[in-house]
């Protein structure tokens, strides 16, 4: 009896697999990027912000979601999947209040650098301008939501890791919107630390530590030399070999 | 612990403390205090001990939960493009006026506020609103002067007249489900004469196809779920009927719970489940108490409970779980979440329901007519089924006729009836377009109305709104454009923005300074849309507009500008709040709308 491979075509390479991975993980270790937000190597699979959306054997589905099978035919990097995903970055451009130039988070951030790698030239659609609070009650660490993705990496973070569930998501539609547990409602009287992981996991700069803005100026920051892709499979490569990066 | 308020205490007690009904709790304390305030929410999450923040993201997702007043009567009009075509906009006017009140304002007195709903269900009797979540049907503008009567003279609603809360039937083609009379205990007798192989064996050969529009066979549903591993199993109803244009499980509730709860219990004999849920729509609150009674009815007759029937392997009973006001819980995952007490959000699929569905246990989720259509299975068998319909569509269904016709209500036929049929039946030949399967359906055009009704040609969960001559489908595509930008559950970015963005872009149109730009870009969205979206409300929530912009294209280009693009920034919009700071509005102050 002859073994099936572990085995997936993607974008006409061969991608092994270990049984129970999904076809991002399993891509991001065989040292193929697939643009994502909310996927984290750390947290079980969301598949909201569906930037990682490929074409399984003809079918729409999300890369971070989906398990990776024998036989997949996956389609990921052509021309029209990533102006999907171009014009899944322009929303949530449009969708925030997003001033690159002076955010701190400029250099660091994953909306940025993908809208960079995926060549985002404007935000397309008309600004929404949502009237949205930052809340710099907290001594160690200022909230914007307005730069808020959804991607609920702190949710997850602040549940699942530091057991706190300082973070939850509430309301619908565009609606949605992040919360803090804590009698006030700010950051500020709630459980979180600056230590906690949650602390650590914001793509973009809605979750920001305090003085340490500007530390690292302009220019030297993790995506201003590399790209996203690069940045993404060697933190893939060194969580794999157990390195810290 | 006695901090509690005494009106919660009951509520609580009810629901015996439990975090997973938290919505049934919130919904009840509601209704005892009219809005969820800062102190029932601290004194439901003390006694519930969850984190605060847990109701709150209940209360800011579903529509009919407030965590700000909302008066003492909450009046909401039914805001589907049917009601509307029925001047329900112009009665909504006269009522607001009436109190010299904005939409969604609340009077100073705190005695009331008035604001729309989607779709309510009462499509072939409205325009209809809900008062404090109970249904009044057919309004007019008398009824809208007594009604305001009513709410100034502060009468409580037990008190107004029984005919407003009315809900008709309208039954216009009977066949072989809205046709029979069945004693009650018919259809669960022949199914444990059958036994449960047997009874299996009969839903496989009946083909029957789910009817909540997605067209599942029924019998693999149970399968799966019989099959998977677990240690219990539940069957839920979904009547969270919320689709707009929608209402045959209104009718299927009020006049045939019998069957719909012999249904359920059918499907917990096949697939070892003895717990079900009905998930019912908010707006369908009305008939909890009828439902509720009749369930005690069948406990009495031994239809429910332990040891059905005498049959001492067969236990079974079923539970009524209130919906609160969100069209995504329709989606048997996100209404999975609901049943759990959490926001309405749709999980990632698979797992299946089947395999992994309430408290991560195997769950049959059926449609309201579905579970009618297995009593039918039950007593006629599986072949005298099959026999009926399509080779592909077995059975029949129903159709819930509105809009511009002479008898709206509710069709039952064949699979396989064309559409010119129903029109020619409800008295509406000179239709010019009809809207199939709801907002999240395909419109058609006359040169289609030979088309059949089938999952083979046209499919549908049974939505059939008519639109006569003269109406101006742009109108429609407007409504529904709104719906799901309302409607999304904000889970995925395309769905949440992308909703938002074409009902901005429709509003656009709407307000004239529409170009050839705007039909571009709402054809691009309607692709990424489809393609990109979470679950089926994303996926389909341009279907319609898609079929309008071809079908109907003069609707949309009468209304552009003759400009190639204009920008969709508003300069002088966004002087508003200049101009309120600096206390001008005179035309210096205005940018001319046209320069």
């Amino acid at each position: 009896m002859s073994e099936i491979l572990a085995q997936f075509m993607l974008d006409g390479h061969r991608i092994a697999f270990e049984p129970g991975q999904t076809i991002l993980q399993a891509a991001l270790a065989a040292g193929i990027y697939i643009p994502h937000l909310c996927a984290h190597p750390e947290f079980t699979p969301h598949g909201s912000c569906k930037l990682c959306t490929v074409m399984v054997n003809g079918r729409n589905g999300s890369a971070c979601t989906i398990k990776a099978m024998p036989g997949q035919d996956v389609l990921s990097d052509n021309p029209d999947l990533n102006s999907r995903r171009r014009t899944l970055l322009q929303m949530l451009f449009a969708e925030g209040n997003h001033f690159c130039p002076g955010c701190e988070k400029s250099g660091n951030c994953q909306l940025q650098a993908l809208a960079y790698d995926l060549e985002m030239f404007d935000p397309h659609f008309a600004q929404f301008f949502p009237a949205r609070e930052a809340d710099g009650t907290h001594p160690e660490a200022f909230l914007d939501f307005n730069r808020c993705i959804m991607c609920e990496l702190c949710v997850r973070a602040s549940r699942d890791v530091d057991g706190k569930n300082v973070f939850a998501i509430a309301g619908r539609g565009r609606d949605t919107h992040i919360i803090v547990n804590s009698p006030s409602g700010k950051l500020g009287d709630s459980a979180f630390s600056i230590h906690d992981k949650a602390a650590q996991v914001c793509p973009v700069g809605a979750i920001l530590p305090k003085e340490v803005g500007f530390v690292r100026p302009i220019g030297e920051r993790l995506y201003d030399h590399d790209t996203i892709a690069e940045v993404a499979l060697r933190e893939e490569a060194g969580a794999r070999s157990g390195e810290v990066t | 612990m006695a901090s509690i308020d005494s009106a919660l205490e009951p509520i609580l007690a009810r629901y015996g403390r439990e975090p997973s009904a938290l919505l049934q709790i919130l919904r009840d304390a509601q209704e005892a205090c009219d809005w969820i305030s800062p102190t029932v929410r601290a004194e439901v999450a003390r006694a519930l001990d969850i984190p605060a923040t847990q109701i709150d993201c209940l209360t800011r997702f579903y529509a009919h939960l407030y965590d700000e007043p909302r008066g003492r009567y909450r009046v909401l009009f039914s805001d589907n493009i049917t009601d509307r075509m029925a001047d329900a906009p112009a009665l909504m006017a006269r009522m607001l006026e009436q109190f010299g009140l904005e939409p969604g304002e609340v009077s100073p007195d705190g005695l009331l506020s008035i604001a729309t709903t989607s779709c309510t269900g009462m499509c072939d009797q409205g325009p209809a609103l809900l008062v404090n979540n109970r249904a009044v049907t057919r309004m007019t503008p008398e009824r809208i002067d007594a009604i305001s009567a009513l709410i100034r003279a502060r009468a409580p609603l037990d008190d107004w007249p029984s005919h407003f809360f009315e809900v008709h039937d309208n039954i216009r083609r009977a066949d072989i489900l809205l046709g029979a009379t069945c004693a009650s205990g018919e259809a669960i007798r022949a199914a444990l004469a059958r036994g449960r192989d047997g009874m299996f064996a009969e839903m496989k050969k009946s083909n029957l196809r789910g009817r909540g529009g997605a067209g599942f066979t029924t019998a693999v549903k149970w399968e799966a779920c019989r099959d998977a591993p677990g240690e219990a199993r539940f069957v839920i109803c979904n009547a969270d009927e919320g689709e707009p244009g929608t209402f045959k499980d209104r009718v299927l509730l009020q006049s045939y719970a019998g069957r719909v709860f012999e249904g359920m219990a059918i499907a917990g004999y096949v697939t070892g489940a003895n717990k079900g849920f009905l998930y019912l729509r908010g707006e369908y609150s009305y008939l909890r108490a009828p439902l509720e009674a009749k369930l005690a009815e069948m406990r009495r007759e031994n239809l429910l409970g332990d040891a059905i029937c005498g049959d001492a392997g067969f236990s079974f009973d079923i539970m009524i779980h209130m919906g609160a006001g969100a069209y995504i819980c329709g989606e048997e995952t996100a209404l999975i979440e609901s049943l759990e007490g959490k926001a309405g959000k749709p999980r990632i699929r698979p797992p299946f329901p089947a395999t992994y569905g309430y408290l991560g246990q195997p769950t049959v989720v059926n449609n309201v007519e579905t579970l009618c259509k297995a009593t039918e299975i039950a007593i006629q068998g599986g072949a005298f089924y099959a026999g009926q319909g399509t080779q592909q569509s077995t059975g029949t269904k129903i159709l819930s006729v509105s809009g511009d016709c002479e008898r709206p209500g509710l069709y039952e036929y064949p699979f396989g009836v064309s559409i010119a049929q129903v029109l020619e039946d409800c008295g509406a030949e000179d239709a010019f377009a009809v809207q199939i399967g709801g907002a999240a359906g395909n419109c058609l055009a006359p040169h289609e109305f030979d088309r059949c009704i089938a999952f083979e040609d046209v499919p549908t969960a049974g939505a059939f709104m008519v639109f006569g001559q003269g109406r101006d489908m742009f109108e429609t595509a407007l409504n529904f454009a709104n719906f799901f930008e309302h409607e999304s559950c904000g889970f995925c970015t395309p769905c949440r923005v992308g909703t938002a963005i074409v009902a901005r872009m429709m509003n656009k149109i709407d307000a004239g300074h529409g170009a050839r730009y705007e039909l571009n870009e709402l054809n691009r969205l309607d692709v990424l849309l489809r393609t990109s979206s979470h679950c089926g409300l994303g996926q389909s929530a341009t279907m319609a507009l898609r079929d309008m912009m071809q079908k109907f294209a003069p609707a949309f280009e009468r209304r552009l500008s003759l400009k190639d693009f204009e920008p969709g920034f508003d300069l002088d919009a966004a002087l508003a709040e200049a101009r309120a700071l600096t206390g001008r509005d005179d035309e210096a102050a205005h940018l001319g709308a046209d320069s």
